[in-house]
């Protein structure tokens, strides 16, 4: 085991865990900003309910190498494509939680904020919306764990953050190259976890406190 | 909204049909011609089983209900005509499940409205602070506090807060105090018929509960399955002629004493007991008593406040009266009483007369058993106890 291997890389370690956040932030969010308009529509009209959900649960069955492969021949070797196939793995979750996010505000709540004369947007944005932000975060924590592992597998493209050095690992018999890759993806994602669960805390302070 | 405290609400042959087809086949609509006229700062209450549309009715006023037919005017303008989220914004809101959000502390919850209406912050932290202390609740003690802190009833305080917020004239209010147990109940609707008193908004109050109707209504409306108005009148009214059999029913066999709990001790003409000071001379009250057909002399002290009884049989033929042989004392009643606690404290205390004592316990007369009956038998005063408040 050469031990050295890891101070004399230490730059491009470091670069490939920022590559790692960059693609995991860009699939969370952009997932995030799709998942989010569809459960809309699905608030505002359930019959969207089933076709939503069979797309989302169509994408999330298809195998991440099959859906790259598939892709390669159309948007090449890049981030893109990277991307979509990464994106795409988010959806079903995030959908779920956020609908169900939006469901768990009572039916008097949104009753008396309708008969208080907030208007329809006023009542999603300042109440069902952080009513249901608990049940959001819990699904942007599977959603986050989820696509950091995924990265991972874009090194076959190309991409990869930390997969890459692991693949590098792999291919010269490098130990210590493949165990830091693991190693810090695992500490990622941990590190990942525990700030959105932060993050959650100081969103829904009403949620944590009970009678005194 | 016009800049006043209260409007009035006018049901026009209002009709709710949620299913047309099967109205056609005879199945009663939600709401069936509704009449009914509330006049500005009333309290009237829609009162009926599970079913007869007083929701539906109650929900229409602010739309969240559309009706299939008929105008609802509120001072005279069509709420149809109005926009909707500033019809709704002028218009004070409470449920039984209260509805408070729980993302939001207790003031901001309090100042929801005024925050919809575009209010600066200072003032709708002071809104917020006056109108907790209006309910009751501390604002510095509470005010900080999220929803999942409070006691139900306090909750419930706190929701009738809210609905007040930002002043409307018309307060709807779907069994308001539904939610919590009985002796929170009566406390929060003696608190709020004593707000009232001072708010005069006009309330539309749903119940099911005729004893909260004949409680909190100035009007009540007695609504049968399908959406038919009953009878519309002030409580006395209705419990000494009542309508028809289901109104008779629905308000119970009981309404002959349901009708005590609308006058108060205060609203009888009281009788001036024989009283004296211990010390006095004995034979001059006893020649005072023969003149009295009621058989005891009532004790007091240098400030008119009871000591207690002396049967006539009892007092010395000369010499002075002494308060240690004075007999257990009659319930005192306070004029506020309702004459059905008094006669209930009466009863309960296996004895003829109560003695009314004012504020500072000095006494102001006689009730009887006999005088209640006696108010029980005779005819209503619908004019005078439905301006009562």
């Amino acid at each position: 085991m050469n031990w050295g291997w890891i101070p004399a890389n230490l730059p491009a370690l470091i670069e490939a865990t920022i590559d790692h956040i960059v693609l995991t932030a860009i699939a969370v969010g952009v997932g995030f900003a799709i998942s989010l308009a569809l459960a809309i529509l699905i608030h505002r009209d359930r019959r969207a309910f089933g076709p939503v959900s069979a797309f989302t649960g169509l994408l999330y069955t298809i195998p991440s190498l099959a859906l790259f492969a598939f892709l390669v021949p159309i948007t090449g070797l890049s981030l893109l494509t990277a991307e979509i196939g990464l994106i795409s793995y988010t959806l079903l979750i995030l959908v779920r939680n956020i609908v169900a996010g939006f469901d768990s505000v009572p039916a008097e709540v949104s009753e008396t904020a309708a008969g208080m004369g907030y208007t329809w947007a006023e009542r999603l944005w300042r109440v069902e919306l952080p009513i249901a932000m608990p049940l959001i975060v819990a699904g942007l924590r599977i959603a986050t764990i989820t696509t950091i592992g995924l990265v991972m597998v874009t090194a076959l493209i190309g991409e990869g953050g930390l997969g890459q050095v692991m693949l590098r690992g792999f291919n010269f018999r490098n130990w210590v190259a493949v165990y830091t890759g693991a190693a810090l993806t695992l500490a990622l994602a941990i590190a990942a976890d525990v700030a959105l669960v932060a993050i959650g805390r100081l969103a829904t302070p009403w949620a944590t406190r009970r009678a005194s | 909204m016009p800049d006043h405290h209260a409007a009035t609400v006018e049901f026009d042959h209002v009709t709710k049909v949620y299913d047309p087809a099967a109205l056609a086949k005879g199945v009663p609509g939600a709401v069936n011609d509704l009449c009914l006229s509330v006049p500005a700062g009333r309290i009237c209450v829609l009162v009926g089983p599970s079913g007869c549309g007083k929701t539906t009715s109650l929900k229409m006023v602010n739309r969240l209900i559309e009706p299939s037919g008929g105008r609802i005017l509120l001072d005279g303008v069509d709420a149809a005509t109005r926009d909707v989220t500033e019809l709704r914004r002028g218009i004070g809101y409470v449920i039984q499940q209260v509805g408070l959000f729980p993302h939001l502390t207790i003031e901001e919850n309090v100042a929801t409205v005024p925050r919809l209406l575009g209010w600066p912050t200072g003032r709708r932290h002071e809104r917020a602070a006056e109108l907790l202390s209006l309910v009751g609740l501390e604002p510095a003690t509470y005010a900080r506090r999220y929803p999942v802190q409070l006691s139900g009833g306090e909750r419930q305080r706190v929701g009738v807060a809210r609905a007040l917020a930002a002043d409307p004239p018309i307060m709807l209010m779907d069994e308001p105090f539904g939610a919590v147990d009985p002796i929170v109940r009566a406390r929060l609707q003696d608190e709020f018929l004593r707000l009232q008193e001072d708010l005069a908004k006009t309330i539309l109050f749903v119940t099911h509960d005729v004893d909260e109707a004949i409680k909190m209504g100035d009007l009540v409306a007695v609504m049968e399955s399908g959406g038919r108005l009953a009878q519309f009148g002030p409580p006395a009214e209705i419990l000494a002629h009542p309508a028809s059999d289901f109104v008779a029913r629905f308000v119970g066999a009981d309404r002959g004493l349901k009708r005590l709990s609308l006058s108060r001790v205060g609203d009888v003409p009281l009788r001036n007991p024989v009283s004296a000071r211990p010390g006095d001379d004995a034979s001059a009250a006893r020649g005072r008593m023969r003149a009295d057909p009621f058989p005891f002399l009532l004790l007091v002290d240098a400030e008119d406040r009871p000591i207690g009884w002396l049967d006539q049989d009892e007092i010395p033929m000369s010499g002075q009266l002494e308060a240690a042989s004075a007999i257990a004392m009659s319930p005192l009643l306070d004029r506020r009483t309702t004459l059905k606690d008094a006669l209930s404290m009466l009863l309960d205390a296996d004895v003829q007369a109560g003695i009314v004592v004012d504020r500072h316990g000095a006494v102001r007369g006689l009730l009887t058993v006999d005088d209640i009956a006696e108010r029980m038998r005779a005819g209503p005063e619908p004019a005078s106890e439905a301006t009562a408040r």
